[in-house]
This record gives structure tokens, C-alpha cells and sequence, in this order.
């Protein structure tokens, strides 16, 4: 096993153009996941029981099922019902259906969290239901969750690479082809396993401070 | 009809793969999670700086990366491993990375007057902690072990990409050799959810036997 610096500057920039993508994706499909977990956790504090319950079984089934065949399922059983997604469409709609299954437990937390005399108080002002939800509940509910949310956003951060399965051109797939083009497989999957570790030790870091800044509820 | 029942049998096999990786991977990753998650509450410092590296090391890479190095790049250093070997290694030390932090969580849970008593008895500090300390604490890592189970579960998925014939790459094979999308992704996930099901029952079930005669000790 010989490792050689000439070879990893020749693969550089296109490991670069992988990481974008990958960047791409991991903001888009947070994104995403922030909205359709908001979605999700009103969806089951809904009046409407039966919107509630298949509300709660499909976020379930969601969450016990694996990400690789999901992506499979909206990328090759979509188009046979007609709907065509280029890969980094279909990429970022299965990491946010799939984490906006588990952010949807935060925001329930977090909402949760809000104590009942804030939602009495809103009742006495008159307050309709937006906007209860609008300038009473959600800006007490989403600072304190910022840190949980992130932890979830850095999660999918790293299941970034099962999109190359579905031809996604990120950081995994340059690496994997221009490891069969040269047959050298050491370098680019050291690089991208340190990339990723890299990545994953600074978010640590931004982490501790989000908790630090906003994991405290002021009152 | 008669050809689905065929295909429905491949699926079958892929799901024999699947449970087996999901088993040896969940005794390695328990082995893992025991060697490391005790080893950050060690006395001494160099048992504690090995156990923490080990831990943010495969926590801070992803999954996908690390089974494509155990599988690609280890063969370079003359380590040649069976892509079954690949994915309980790759699986077994992921997981179990994450399930140290619960171990971690768990012991440092119960309480410091237990630690007290320990002493106030005159155990040893390995006596304490295998009679005093880890039955009560194993009751509190139960139900999250529980979900790393299913993320394990769910993890195994991925080895599909390096050719093991479990349910995701049959899926695939049916996909390929029949043309149809939804039958074999469909049938793939529910029997996923149906095998996170299994997980989560089992363990409920385990924690309701674990707690018998434990109702006076658990706050």
C-alpha cells in the first residue's frame, strides 16, 4: 500500500466538483427536511384523526425503512407513473422525506415544550389559529431545537453518498469513478473518508456553540 | 402469478442475507459498544484518548465510506475480505461507535450514591460495576440499543453496493430481469419495516422481562 501525492493532486479537482454536489444536496435536502418535519408535526397534532393516524404510520414506516430504497423507489418507480426527476432532484426529495421523518420529532418536542400558559394566553387575545402558531408558538418552540436539528441536518450530511447509487454525480461517485479509471482505490477513498471526517469534527464544534447559544430557553 | 412466486422466493433469500448481516453486525456492534463505551469511563488516560478516537472516528465518517474502504482499499494492504466480512466489519464498528456513547450515557446515569455504596460494601471497582452498576444501567441503554438496532438494520442496505445478495440487490436483479419498479421496491420495504417491527417488539419485550423486581430501585 503506497500512497502517492502526484496522483491524489491529478484526482483533486474533480473530488471538488463531488464535494459541491454534495454540499448541494446536503442544503437543499435540509431544507427540505425542515419543512416537511414542520409539516409532519402539525399534520399530527391535526384535529382531523384520520389525518393524524396516516400521518403518524407513513412518517413510521419512513423511519424503518432504509434511504438506499427509498431513493431506488422515487427514482425508477416515479417515472413509470410519469414523473421524471433528474438524480439530484430525486437525491435531495429522499434525504428530505426521509430525515423530515425524524426532524418532525423535534419540532413535536420542542412544541411540546411550550408551556400551556402560552397557548391560554393566545386564546385570550383573541389570536386565531395561524397566527397562535405564527407569533405565539413557533418563535418560542424552534430556537431551543436549532441544536437537535442541526445534529439531524450533519446525519444526512454523511448519507450524502448513498445518492451516488442513483447516478448522483457527488463526492462518492467522482471518487469511485476515477478509482476505476485509474484502478487506484487508496487515495480517493482515504480523501473522501477524510473529508468527511474533517467535516464531521467542525460540526462538532458549530454544535457545541449552537447549543451554547440558543439550547437555553430565556424567560 | 406463478412468476412472481419465483421472484417473491429471491426476495425471500435476499431477506436471509439481510437478517444475518443484522445479526452478526448487532453482536459486533454490542462487543464494540461494551469495549469502547466502558473504556471512556476508564481510570487511565490512554484506554480513554483510544476508546474516544475510536468512537469520533467512525461516527465522523459515513457508513458508505467506510464498508467501500474495508472493501477496496484494505485488499492493498493484503487484507482480503469477503464483502459478507466487509459489511458485519463496516456495520458492526459503525454502529457500535454510536452505541458506546449510550453505553457512555448509561453508566454515567446511574446514580453516585450507587458508586457509594459500592465502596460503603467493600466491592471491587470491576465487583461493583458487573453486579451494582451494569444491571441498572443496561436497563437504560435497552431501548436505545433498540433503535441502533434498526438503524443497523437499515444500514445493511448498503452493502448491496458491494454485490452481497441481500433484499436491496435483489430487488435490483427482480427490477432488471423483469422491468417492473414497483413490485420489488414495495415488497422490499415493507418486509424492512416489517423486520424494524420485530426489532422494536423484541426489545420492548426484553426491557418489560429486565425490570421485573427492579420497580423499587428505578426512579
Amino acid at each position: 500500500m503506497d500512497w502517492d501525492w502526484n496522483f491524489v493532486r491529478e484526482i483533486m479537482p474533480t473530488l471538488i466538483q463531488g464535494v459541491k454536489i454534495t454540499i448541494l444536496a446536503t442544503i437543499l435536502g435540509s431544507i427540505l427536511a425542515a419543512i416537511v418535519g414542520l409539516g409532519i408535526a402539525l399534520a399530527r397534532r391535526s384535529e382531523n384523526r384520520l389525518v393524524a393516524r396516516s400521518v403518524s404510520w407513513f412518517a413510521e414506516f419512513i423511519r424503518g425503512t432504509p434511504l438506499l430504497v427509498q431513493l431506488y423507489f422515487i427514482f425508477y418507480v416515479l417515472p413509470d407513473i410519469g414523473i421524471l426527476l433528474p438524480p439530484l432532484v430525486a437525491g435531495v426529495i429522499g434525504l428530505g422525506l426521509h430525515y423530515g421523518t425524524y426532524t418532525a420529532e423535534v419540532y413535536r418536542a420542542g412544541i411540546d415544550n411550550v408551556p400551556r400558559g402560552q397557548w391560554e394566553a393566545a386564546k385570550a387575545c383573541n389570536l386565531n389559529g395561524r397566527h397562535t402558531w405564527t407569533h405565539i408558538i413557533l418563535p418560542q418552540a424552534i430556537p431551543p431545537m436549532i441544536p437537535a436539528l442541526a445534529n439531524y441536518f450533519i446525519a444526512m450530511f454523511k448519507e450524502t453518498p448513498l445518492l451516488s447509487a442513483i447516478t448522483v454525480l457527488e463526492l462518492m461517485n467522482q471518487a469511485k469513478s476515477v478509482a476505476n479509471t485509474y484502478y487506484r482505490y487508496i487515495e480517493p477513498m482515504t480523501l473522501v473518508g477524510a473529508f468527511f471526517l474533517v467535516i464531521s469534527l467542525c460540526s462538532v464544534v458549530l454544535l457545541r456553540w449552537l447549543e451554547h447559544r440558543y439550547g437555553r430557553i430565556e424567560r | 402469478m406463478t412468476q412472481w412466486s419465483g421472484y417473491l422466493g429471491l426476495i425471500l433469500q435476499g431477506a436471509l442475507v439481510t437478517i444475518e448481516l443484522t445479526l452478526m453486525g448487532s453482536v459486533l456492534a454490542l462487543i464494540m459498544a461494551f469495549l469502547a463505551g466502558m473504556g471512556r469511563v476508564s481510570r487511565f488516560f490512554i484506554v480513554r484518548a483510544i476508546a474516544t478516537a475510536y468512537i469520533e472516528f467512525f461516527r465522523g465518517t459515513s457508513i458508505f465510506v467506510q464498508l467501500f474502504w474495508a472493501y477496496f482499499v484494505l485488499p492493498f494492504a493484503g487484507l482480503s475480505l469477503t464483502p459478507l466480512q466487509a459489511g458485519v466489519l463496516a456495520l458492526g464498528l459503525n454502529v457500535g461507535a454510536y452505541a458506546a456513547e449510550v453505553v457512555r450515557g448509561a453508566i454515567l446515569s446511574v446514580g453516585r450514591e450507587q458508586y457509594e455504596a459500592c465502596t460503603a460494601l467493600n466491592l471491587g471497582r470491576w465487583q461493583g460495576m458487573r453486579h451494582v452498576i451494569l444491571p441498572q444501567a443496561l436497563l437504560v441503554m435497552l431501548p436505545t440499543f433498540g433503535n441502533n438496532a434498526i438503524e443497523l438494520l437499515k444500514a445493511t442496505s448498503v452493502v448491496s453496493l458491494i454485490s452481497l445478495a441481500d433484499l436491496t440487490f435483489q430487488a435490483q436483479v427482480v427490477r432488471s430481469q423483469t422491468g417492473s419498479t414497483l413490485m420489488p421496491f414495495l415488497s422490499v420495504l415493507i418486509i424492512y419495516f416489517a423486520l424494524a417491527l420485530i426489532i422494536s417488539w423484541g426489545v420492548r419485550t426484553l426491557e418489560r422481562r429486565m425490570a421485573r423486581g427492579l420497580d423499587g430501585v428505578r426512579v
